[in-house]
C-alpha cells in the first residue's frame, strides 16, 4: 500500500475548518478521557483497599447512654455486662468495646514521637481501643508478638487521657517507626508522658478515615488495651459466627435492651454491617468513578459519531474526485487507505494538543486539590484509544468511498 | 419571516434524521452533564447567610506555635482558656462561643425509650447574630448566660416529637438526667453550608434539635460531641485539667459592623496573643486570623473537590459537544451549498441566509434543551449514586435550573452555529449554480 501523505495534506488545506474541528475535538476528548481514566483507577484503588477486618461477619453497634451523669465505674460495669450478654448469644463469636472502627470515616488519631521531648511528630497513627477480644472480634491477622492479656486492659473515663504501657501496632506503622523490622519490644510515645511498648503486630489494619489528608499515613494504626468508658456512649464491634450475621444483628440489640433500656441505638444507623460501612465511607470515590465512567463513555461515543458525520460529509463532497482517481487507476484499497491515513494524521495532531491539555488539567487538580500526578501510562492509553476510535469511526465512510464507481467521474460537467 | 425560517429549519432537520439526532444528543448530554454537576456545585457553594455574611467573623488564635500549628495557620477552633478570654473581653457588639453537644431526652409520657437530641451549647447572642427564626418564644438573655440557666431552645422537629407541635414555651423536660425549660422553638433553620460549625461538621449535617446555655454545659462537664484536637503530650485526668490543656474544641463568632470595628477587633486579637506571649503562655509571636463567613467557607474547603472537578469535567464535556456540533452543522449547511446558491441567485441577501441558518441551529438547541432537561431531571434525582447523600440531597431541579438549561442549550447552539452559518452565507451563488 502506498501512503500518499503529501496529497492528503494538500487536500486538508481545502478543509481547514473541518480538520481543525476534528483535531480540537480529539484533543479535548483525550484531555478529559485520560484524566477520567486516572481518576477512575485511583478511586477504584481506594475502594478495594483492605481493611484487615473479617468484613463478611463483623458488624458495629453505636450505643449512646441516655443518662450522661453516670460515673466511670457505673459505665464500666454496664459495658462489661453488655459484653457478657453479647458474647453469650449463640450467633455471636466474639465482641469488643471500642472507641472507633476501621472505615468509620474519621475518628481518633494521635501523633507519634520517638522521645517525650520531641516537638515535631515523627508520624501519625489512627488510635483504636478495645479489650483482649479486639483482635479476634475484628478478625485481624496477628503477624508477630502476642495479643493483650486480660490484666493489661485499662479503664479510661470521659475526662481522662490514658496511655497504656502496651500497644499492638499495624505492620505499616511498625515498619515506619522501626525500618529494620525489629519493632517488637520497642517503645514510642503517642501524645502521652509515658512510653508505650509494642507487644504485637497486625497486618493489615486500615485507618478509620479515608480522607486525602491522611494518605501519607495510610495503614498506620495502633490498638491500645483500653475500655473507653465514655459517659456519652461506646461502640460494640461484634463478630458473628460464619453465616449467622443476620441472626446476630437481630439478637444483639435485644440482648442489650434486656440489660438496660436507658440507651439509644439509632433505628436508622445504630447497627451497621461492614458492607454498609464500606459502602458509606467510599461514597465519594464510587460516585466519582461512576461519573467519570459515564462521561468517558458518552464522550467517546459522541466524538466517534462526530468523526463519522464529518468524514461522511467529506466523502460526499469528494465523490467526483474519488471517481476520477479510480478512473485513473487507483484501487479500492488506495481510496480506503487515503481516508484512514487522513484521519490518522488529524488524530495524531489532535492528540499532541490533547496531551498538553490533559497534563494542564491534571496540574490544576494537583495544585488545587493536592491530588496525585497522572502517570504517562494514562495518557498513552488515552492516545491509543482515541487513535483507534478515530480509525474505527472512519472505516464505514471510507469503505463507502472506496466503493465509489469510476463512472462517477464522467457524470455532469 | 421568523416563522418561515423556523419551518425551513424543521424541514431541514427532518431531512437527515441521523445527523439531527446526533446534534440534539450531543447538546442534550452536554447540557445535562453540566447542569447536574452545577446543581450540586450551586448547593454547596452558596452563601448560607447572605444578609450578614460580611459582618460575622470567626477569630483564630494560634495556641500551638509554629512547630505544631497547621502549616503556619492557627487551629480552626479555640482552646477553653482563649475562648473564655475573648468572651470576657467583650470587644465586639455581639459574640458567641459554641460547641456541639450530644444529649438524650429521657423516657416520659408514652415513650419508653430515650430519644437522641443533638445540638449546640451557645450563648445568648447566637440567636440574634445568626438570625435564627422562632415559631414560639425566643432565645434566652445574657442574664440567663450569667445565671448558667437550664434554658433550652428546641427545633420545630423536636417540639413535634415531644410536645405534638404545640407552643411548649415554659414546659420542662429531662435531658440526660437534668431538667430543662423551653424558652423558644425555632422554625426550620439549617443554613447550608453550616458556616458556624465547620470545625466539627463538613457543613451539611441535619438540623440540630437543641440549643443549650454554654455555661450550663460547662457546669455539667459536657465534652464536645464533635471534634477535639490537641498537640504535644496529653496528660489531663479531670475536667479542670482538660479545660487548661491546649486542646481546641470551641468555635467563637463575633459580629462587627464596620471596617473600623473589624480593624479594632483585629488589633485586640493581636494584642491578646502578644499578652499571652509576654505572660509566657505562648512561646511565639502573635499569630491570629479574623475571617468572615465567605472567607471561612473558602478556607475550610467546604466545596468538596469532587464537586469542583466534576463540574470542570462536565463543562469540558459540554465544550466537546459544542465543537462536535460546529463540525456537524458545518457539514449539514455546506451540503446544501447548491440550495443556498439558488436562494442567493433569486435575491436572498447574505443576512437572510445567515438568519435562516441561525434559526435552524436554534431549533436544534431547543430540542437539545428538551432532551437536556429530561436527562437533568433524571440525573438530579439519581445524583445520590454520584455524591454523598447529605450533599446529593441538596441538588434540586427548580425553575431557575430549568430556565438555565434551556437558555444555555439555545445560546450555546446558536454560538456554535455562527461559523457554519457565516460560511453558508458566503457561498458563491455563481459557482454553485455552475457546478450543479
Amino acid at each position: 500500500m502506498n501512503f500518499q501523505v503529501r496529497p492528503i495534506l494538500t487536500a486538508l488545506r481545502q478543509h481547514k475548518a473541518g480538520t481543525l474541528l476534528i483535531a480540537l475535538q480529539i484533543a479535548l476528548t483525550l484531555a478529559i478521557v485520560c484524566n477520567a481514566l486516572f481518576i477512575i483507577h485511583q478511586r477504584l484503588g481506594n475502594l478495594s483497599a483492605s481493611s484487615g477486618v473479617d468484613e463478611a461477619n463483623v458488624f458495629v453497634i453505636t450505643n449512646m447512654w441516655a443518662d450522661m451523669g453516670q460515673s466511670t465505674s457505673q459505665v464500666d460495669a454496664q459495658v462489661r455486662a453488655d459484653l457478657i450478654a453479647l458474647r453469650q448469644l449463640p450467633a455471636v463469636r466474639d465482641a469488643t468495646p471500642a472507641s472507633g472502627y476501621p472505615l468509620r470515616g474519621g475518628g481518633w488519631d494521635n501523633f507519634v514521637t520517638m522521645t517525650p521531648e520531641q516537638v515535631k511528630p515523627t508520624t501519625d497513627a489512627a488510635v483504636y481501643t478495645g479489650d483482649e477480644h479486639f483482635i479476634d472480634t475484628l478478625g485481624l491477622n496477628l503477624v508477630a508478638g502476642r495479643n493483650f492479656r486480660p490484666d493489661e486492659v485499662m479503664v479510661m473515663g470521659t475526662q481522662e487521657a490514658v496511655t497504656p504501657p502496651t500497644v499492638i501496632v499495624s505492620k505499616v506503622l511498625a515498619d515506619r517507626l522501626f525500618p529494620d523490622g525489629d519493632a517488637l519490644g520497642k517503645s514510642f510515645y503517642a501524645m502521652g508522658a509515658t512510653p508505650t511498648t509494642i507487644v504485637g503486630i497486625v497486618d493489615p489494619l486500615h485507618r478509620q478515615g479515608v480522607d486525602s489528608w491522611s494518605n501519607g499515613y495510610a495503614g498506620q494504626a495502633l490498638i491500645w488495651p483500653l475500655r473507653a468508658d465514655d459517659s456519652r456512649g461506646v461502640f460494640y464491634i461484634v463478630r458473628a459466627r460464619p453465616g449467622q450475621l443476620a441472626d446476630a444483628m437481630r439478637e444483639a440489640p435485644k440482648a442489650l435492651y434486656a440489660q438496660n433500656r436507658l440507651r439509644i441505638i439509632d433505628s436508622k444507623d445504630g447497627i451497621q454491617d461492614y458492607a454498609t460501612i464500606r459502602h458509606k465511607v467510599y461514597d465519594r470515590d464510587r460516585g466519582m468513578a461512576i461519573l467519570m465512567g459515564i462521561i468517558s463513555v458518552v464522550l467517546l461515543a459522541i466524538t466517534a459519531a462526530g468523526i463519522v458525520g464529518l468524514t461522511s460529509f467529506w466523502v460526499g463532497q469528494r465523490r467526483k474526485q474519488i471517481g476520477v482517481r479510480r478512473a485513473l487507476g487507483a484501487r479500492q484499497r488506495d481510496i480506503l487507505a487515503y481516508f484512514l491515513t487522513e484521519n490518522f494524521l488529524i488524530s495524531v495532531s489532535g492528540t499532541v494538543l490533547g496531551i498538553v491539555l490533559g497534563f494542564a488539567f491534571n496540574l490544576w487538580t494537583v495544585t488545587r486539590f493536592a491530588m496525585d500526578r497522572m502517570s504517562l501510562a494514562y495518557v498513552g492509553a488515552g492516545v491509543l484509544v482515541l487513535v483507534l476510535l478515530g480509525q474505527a469511526a472512519t472505516l464505514a465512510p471510507a469503505l463507502r468511498a472506496s466503493r465509489v464507481s469510476p463512472v462517477e467521474a464522467t457524470r455532469s460537467v | 419571516m421568523f416563522a418561515y425560517y423556523l419551518q425551513l429549519g424543521l424541514r431541514s432537520l427532518r431531512r437527515n434524521p441521523a445527523l439531527t439526532a446526533l446534534m440534539v444528543m450531543a447538546i442534550g448530554f452536554g447540557v445535562a452533564a453540566s447542569m447536574i454537576t452545577y446543581s450540586v456545585f450551586r448547593a454547596v457553594s452558596g452563601n448560607p447567610i447572605p444578609g450578614k455574611s460580611a459582618q460575622l467573623f470567626t477569630p483564630q488564635v494560634d495556641g500551638w506555635g509554629p512547630q505544631q500549628n497547621l502549616k503556619g495557620e492557627p487551629a480552626e477552633a479555640l482552646a477553653y482558656i482563649d475562648a473564655m478570654a475573648l468572651m470576657r473581653a467583650h470587644e465586639a457588639k455581639r459574640q458567641t462561643l459554641l460547641y456541639p453537644v450530644q444529649l438524650s431526652v429521657m423516657p416520659g409520657g408514652n415513650r419508653d425509650l430515650p430519644l437522641n437530641a443533638n445540638g449546640y451549647a451557645v450563648t445568648a447572642d447566637f440567636f440574634t447574630m445568626f438570625e435564627v427564626p422562632f415559631r414560639f418564644g425566643s432565645g434566652w438573655s445574657a442574664q440567663d448566660d450569667d445565671a448558667r440557666a437550664s434554658a433550652v431552645v428546641i427545633s420545630g422537629e423536636l417540639n413535634r416529637k415531644l410536645f405534638g407541635g404545640a407552643n411548649s414555651v415554659g414546659r420542662t423536660f429531662n435531658l440526660g438526667g437534668h431538667d430543662y425549660h423551653v424558652v423558644g422553638v425555632t422554625s426550620h433553620w439549617n443554613p447550608r453550608p453550616r458556616f458556624y460549625d465547620l470545625f466539627s461538621t463538613s457543613g451539611f449535617a441535619d438540623e440540630p434539635d437543641i440549643y443549650m446555655v454554654f455555661n450550663r454545659a460547662l457546669d455539667l462537664q459536657m465534652r464536645s460531641g464533635g471534634r477535639n484536637s490537641c498537640r504535644g503530650s496529653i496528660t489531663y485526668t479531670s475536667w479542670q485539667g482538660y479545660l487548661q490543656s491546649n486542646c481546641v474544641w470551641i468555635t467563637p463568632w463575633v459580629e462587627l459592623d464596620s471596617a473600623a470595628e473589624v480593624a479594632a477587633y483585629r488589633r485586640f486579637l493581636t494584642n491578646y496573643a502578644a499578652d499571652q506571649q509576654r505572660a509566657g503562655r505562648f512561646g511565639w509571636a502573635a499569630n491570629v486570623r479574623l475571617r468572615d463567613v465567605m472567607q471561612w467557607l473558602e478556607y475550610e474547603h467546604v466545596v468538596p473537590p469532587e464537586s469542583r472537578i466534576s463540574l470542570a469535567v462536565a463543562l469540558g464535556f459540554f465544550l466537546i459537544c459544542l465543537v462536535n456540533t460546529i463540525g456537524l452543522l458545518l457539514a449539514k449547511f455546506m451540503r446544501r451549498a447548491g440550495e443556498i446558491g439558488v436562494r442567493r441567485a433569486l435575491g436572498a441577501t447574505r443576512r437572510e441566509i445567515y438568519t435562516q441558518y441561525l434559526v435552524e441551529a436554534a431549533t436544534v438547541g431547543l430540542a437539545g434543551g428538551v432532551l437536556g432537561l429530561l436527562l437533568t431531571a433524571a440525573g438530579v434525582s439519581g445524583v445520590g449514586i454520584l455524591f454523598q447523600p447529605e450533599i446529593a440531597r441538596l441538588a434540586r431541579l427548580d425553575l431557575s435550573l430549568v430556565g438555565l438549561t434551556f437558555v444555555v442549550a439555545i445560546i450555546a447552539t446558536v454560538l456554535a452555529a455562527f461559523y457554519p452559518a457565516w460560511r453558508a452565507a458566503h457561498v458563491q451563488p455563481a459557482w454553485q449554480l455552475k457546478s450543479s
